[in-house]
């Protein structure tokens, strides 16, 4: 897996509560069986005026102009601003495929739907909860100051603004020790291997009926 | 030892080991398989030469993207249309045969949508840690077993691993005092809960429903129920075990026979939340006071009793909320203060892994039987959930009274709960559906979402708008 330790970058806010994971990437484009080239489709029915296909050429399609993400001052923006339960819904990994494809590195939101925090980790996506009242000021400030930037250290779980003031941010230590290091899940877990093996045994003792 | 909850109780006999960081291993029983999550799984697997730690442990089956008209489904794999579609039903079963993990394919007649034939197959059983790339797992929770929803990465985890490394979640309850009135259904029940408590309400608890109602729900209510935890923002909702589950469960394919029967069911027994458990957070409702809902907005929070009004957004409780309101409201082309029912519907959706299993089916059928659809429902579909609810319907002859009414009757899958077939809404068009999200576009480019009971799409879809079910009387 990538690893996540520092980005510096363009902001960009998207006003909007419960984006749900059917807005970050449409079901059409879920027919794909690769991992990449979601990042067109990113915030499709938003972005686009017309409807998307699997597998269509984006370039010439209709673009909302009253979508954020299609402001030119937010070309090439690769942390997000949101609202809170940012990614509630669908499971699907499909969407920090798309977010990351599009080059998105870090989120920042008051807070954000289980399954899809999970997934953002495991695709080196660093997803940071700050109070909704900070939230509402970087609001503000992005919107009032074109090329707005913030630099990410998480070794240091700061972000700094480009007039140097610090914001501190936590982050749990198993996933701040997974992002840094870029760490191969399943590997780490196989290094328990004994002990899964150990475990299904007395498991199969207890409860037989489940290894039928 | 501590009183426990039942979730408690299903974490602890499932803990492998307690890791660094308060993570935590945990060993997964059984791991549902779809097409649209789990490619790039196998071929992560392929590409670091990994197998599945236990394939018995899996199953598989295509759900999310298959078709169901009789046309294309009397083909089987290839008489999908759509080749992207195709190739994607084809991927699933190729991959099952590559690392022999058991697949009801397209054109077996047990096939259907995952969280429906699992339990109907008797493969979720109560003490279970269940997981599939899916969020509606939560279904599973039902019969007591622990089920949630995962990402691809994690498909893959639990392929190769048959664990997952997890943070305990809070236990919160929902209980749900005192009785139902008549017409109100378990899908009432979780609107009224998600309606109460947001669709951020749960997040980062197991939600366990209990409470007089939950007990009095049938089974298959039940699932209903659990199946929108997520909606309302927990990853797992629980059911405790009862003689309903247990009797549920008898003599199904896969559930266990003679004296492993018995000791299976001697432990499920004890699959409830100790009396004296304490949890995290408590919500309380009267069951009593619930009326069948409807949603009006883009979010299943956003819901109104169908004696109500789209509400104003001025009166919600704060700013932020005021401005879903306003966007929900231009999404939807809903003006505030319109009676529910006067809201104008064009189709109907009576199906997804909330409600198309039997009873809901008999619940559609009476409230249809002796009438038709109206003249401006341009379509009304009947998907049941799996092959197998499909036939009991038929020998019932629901299908027929579907039919007779001019409802379409549709081969199993999850069509338009998500619109990655061919069923979808044109944009504009406001849908009377018993599915679990009314997000924009889930239905369809555009479309517009109102989620309901199985009685009330039913009524919705002869009367054209909706009405107060309990006025409605069975012909």
């Amino acid at each position: 897996m990538r690893k996540f330790v520092t980005e510096k970058g363009l902001v960009l806010p998207l006003d909007r509560a419960n984006v749900d994971t059917d807005y970050i990437i449409p079901k059409q484009f879920l027919k794909s069986i690769k991992r990449t080239g979601f990042g067109k489709n990113l915030f499709d029915e938003a972005r686009y005026l017309d409807k998307g296909l699997p597998d269509q050429e984006c370039t010439g399609r209709p673009l909302n102009p009253d979508f954020v993400a299609n402001q030119p001052r937010y070309k090439g923006a690769s942390i997000l601003l949101a609202r809170e339960n940012f990614g509630c819904g669908s499971s699907r990994e499909h969407a920090p495929w798309a977010l990351d494809d599009y080059g998105i590195r870090c989120i920042i939101a008051p807070s954000y739907a289980d399954i899809f925090f999970n997934n953002c980790v495991k695709n080196g996506i660093l997803l940071i909860v700050l109070d909704e009242k900070i939230v509402d000021q970087m609001f503000r400030e992005t919107e009032a100051t074109p090329g707005y930037t913030l630099s990410v250290d998480l070794a240091a779980q700061t972000l700094t603004k480009s007039d140097g003031s610090v914001i501190k941010f936590d982050v749990e230590t198993s996933r701040k020790h997974i992002l840094l290091n870029g760490l191969d899940d399943i590997g780490l877990t196989m290094q328990h291997a004994d002990a899964i093996k150990t475990f299904e045994q007395q498991h199969q003792l207890k409860a037989p009926w489940l290894f039928g | 030892m501590a009183s426990m909850t039942l979730y408690d109780k299903l974490w602890n006999s499932h803990l492998v080991r307690e890791l660094d960081n308060g993570t935590s291993l945990i060993y997964i029983d059984l791991h549902f398989l779809h097409e649209v999550t789990s490619p790039q799984a196998f071929e992560g697997l392929r590409l670091a030469s990994r197998k599945p730690w236990r394939a018995k442990a899996n199953m598989a089956t295509p759900d999310h993207n298959v078709p169901t008209t009789t046309s294309e489904r009397s083909r089987g794999v290839e008489g999908i249309v759509d080749p992207v579609s195709r190739i994607q039903v084809k991927f699933l079963d190729d991959n099952c045969k590559e690392f022999g993990i058991e697949e009801f394919e397209i054109d077996d007649h047990r096939h259907g949508i995952v969280h429906v034939i699992g339990p109907e197959q008797g493969r979720t059983l109560p003490g279970m840690t269940i997981v599939c790339g899916d969020s509606h797992t939560s279904t599973h929770g039902a019969l007591g077993s622990l089920a949630h929803g995962i990402g691809t990465s994690e498909v893959e985890h639990v392929l190769a691993t048959q664990c997952l490394v997890q943070k305990k979640a809070r236990n919160m309850l929902v209980k749900v005092n005192g009785s139902l009135k008549p017409g109100v259904t378990a899908k009432d029940v979780i609107l009224a809960i998600i309606g109460k408590i947001g669709t951020a309400g749960g997040t980062g608890y197991t939600i366990e429903f209990g409470g007089d109602v939950i007990k009095s729900l049938s089974v298959e209510g039940r699932m209903t129920v659990c199946n929108m935890a997520i909606e309302a923002g927990a990853r797992a909702g629980l059911v405790a075990v009862d003689e309903k589950t247990i009797s549920y469960l008898h003599g199904r394919p896969f559930a266990p026979k003679g004296a492993q029967w018995e000791q299976a069911a001697a432990y499920w027994r004890t699959l409830v939340s100790d009396a004296d458990a304490s949890f995290d957070a408590v919500v309380e409702l009267e069951g009593g006071d619930i009326v069948p809902q409807v949603s009006w907005g883009t979010s299943p929070e956003m819901v109104a009793p169908v004696t109500g009004h789209v509400p104003d957004p001025a009166s919600a409780s704060s700013e932020a909320k005021k401005g879903n309101y306003q966007q929900a409201l231009k999404y939807m082309g809903l003006s505030a203060g319109t009676p529910i029912q006067q809201i104008k519907l064009d189709r109907v959706f009576i199906g997804s892994c909330t409600n198309s299993r039997i009873e809901d089916l008999r619940a559609a059928a009476a409230v249809v039987k002796g009438r038709t659809v109206a003249a401006n429902i341009k379509e009304a579909l009947v998907v049941p959930g799996s092959g197998l609810v499909k036939a009991q319907a038929e020998k019932e002859g629901l299908d027929q009274v579907f039919k007779a009414a001019g409802l379409q009757w549709r081969e199993p899958g999850c069509s338009m709960c998500l619109a990655m077939n061919a069923d979808q809404l044109e944009p504009g068009e406001h849908c009377a559906s018993t599915s679990n999200r009314n997000f924009e576009g889930r239905q369809g480019f555009g479309g517009r979402t109102h989620l309901v009971s199985p009685a009330m799409a039913a009524a919705a879809a002869v009367f054209g708008h909706f009405v107060d079910i309990r006025d409605v009387k069975l012909l």
